[in-house]
């Protein structure tokens, strides 16, 4: 368990002195999350390194168990919207109205761009 | 034991114990609401515990700075939660594979889609230009989104908040909005979602239907990869 965490803590913390010390324009955890990721898929090629937290279940469970709970996270940000009570007053229902009407053409659009898509490579696997 | 109550609630209310506390068990109960009206959309748990505790803060006159003094604890974990989001997508790589072509279709126009929408609305409601860059990265998970801001010089707690509300809104919409307009298959409507309203919105998809949380998962991820390279590049086009 504390070792999957480093691990975690490990890739994040890499991610975070990767994209500072190149000045990239992305997230330190975007990166640490890649290279997760990398670090899973080369474990099922290289059995070095299926050691520690990436052997039976380690990093997998503790990653479940940070992602089970994960809307509980957005509580102490979502919070912060007593700090934003001023800006709330003066633009609060355009910024509420434009934040459900992009979500809303975001969920259709994308909804329907998956369908289409998929409906077009499922043609092009049926032909020979 | 204090002979004075009220010195003993100046010094919790000072203290990181009692706001985590506060943040955890208002979050467990409006959780067990959720799962008791059968996960109903308007029972989402983060929108009542953000107000629940909001209207606690201000009844109390606590700063936001002593909460989150206790809240930041959780607020940390937002980003190894991030990097855990490599699991999922690692378990589901085959399913992953098999729909890769639809997915990348509409990661990039989705992704395009909840940025743009987003700026072009708010030049037209003629917001000041800070609060059009926070509201801009709102469909990405919250510590990307902030970063985002933090990198765009915006406001990362108007972001923080905007995001919130983005993944609330889209959590409640989703599931009425896919019944409606008939769209029965799941992993589309994760993704969806997933794209749209983030980890919130993920955490309704896996109430709904395991493949539609999945999806949603892995759409959350993905749309993290390529917002943070969308969002300065959209704001340079988009913005004046």
């Amino acid at each position: 368990m504390i070792a999957s965490l480093s691990l975690i803590l490990l890739c994040q913390l890499t991610g975070e002195v990767f994209v500072r010390g190149l000045g990239l324009p992305m997230p330190g955890p975007v990166v640490g999350l890649m290279l997760l990721l990398l670090l899973l898929l080369a474990r099922d090629r290289f059995v070095v390194l299926a050691r520690g937290p990436l052997q039976g279940d380690g990093v997998e469970s503790a990653s479940r168990g940070l992602l089970a709970h994960l809307s509980l996270l957005f509580v102490p940000a979502g919070v912060g919207v007593v700090q934003k009570l001023d800006l709330l007053a003066e633009h609060g229902i355009a910024i509420l109205a434009i934040l459900a009407v992009s979500v809303v053409i975001t969920l259709l659009v994308t909804v329907a761009t998956f369908l289409v898509a998929n409906r077009f490579l499922a043609r092009g696997q049926d032909r020979p | 034991m204090s002979d004075n109550p009220f010195s003993l609630w100046v010094y919790l209310s000072q203290s990181p114990l009692l706001w985590l506390t506060v943040t955890l068990l208002t979050y467990a109960i409006a959780d067990a609401v959720s799962l008791w009206t059968h996960r109903h959309p308007l029972a989402n748990p983060v929108l009542h515990s953000m107000w629940i505790i909001g209207a606690f803060l201000l009844l109390t006159k606590t700063s936001y700075t002593t909460y989150f003094g206790g809240a930041q604890f959780v607020h940390f974990l937002l980003g190894p939660a991030t990097v855990a989001l490599a699991v999922p997508l690692y378990e589901n790589r085959k399913l992953v594979a098999a729909a890769i072509l639809p997915m990348l279709v509409a990661l990039a126009i989705g992704s395009i889609t909840a940025i743009v929408s987003v700026v072009l609305l708010a030049e037209a409601a003629g917001l000041p230009r800070a609060v059009i860059l926070s509201l801009a990265p709102k469909s990405v998970t919250a510590g990307v989104a902030m970063g985002i801001s933090e990198s765009l010089h915006a406001d990362p707690s108007l972001t923080a908040v905007s995001v919130v509300l983005t993944g609330i809104m889209g959590a409640i919409i989703v599931t009425p909005l896919m019944n409606r307009t008939g769209i029965t298959d799941f992993r589309a409507r994760g993704f969806a979602v997933g794209i749209a309203a983030h980890g919130i919105g993920t955490a309704r998809a896996f109430q709904v239907d395991a493949v539609a949380g999945v999806f949603a998962g892995i759409a959350m991820s993905l749309n993290a990869l390529v917002t943070s390279l969308l969002v300065p590049l959209a704001v340079t086009l988009l913005v004046r």
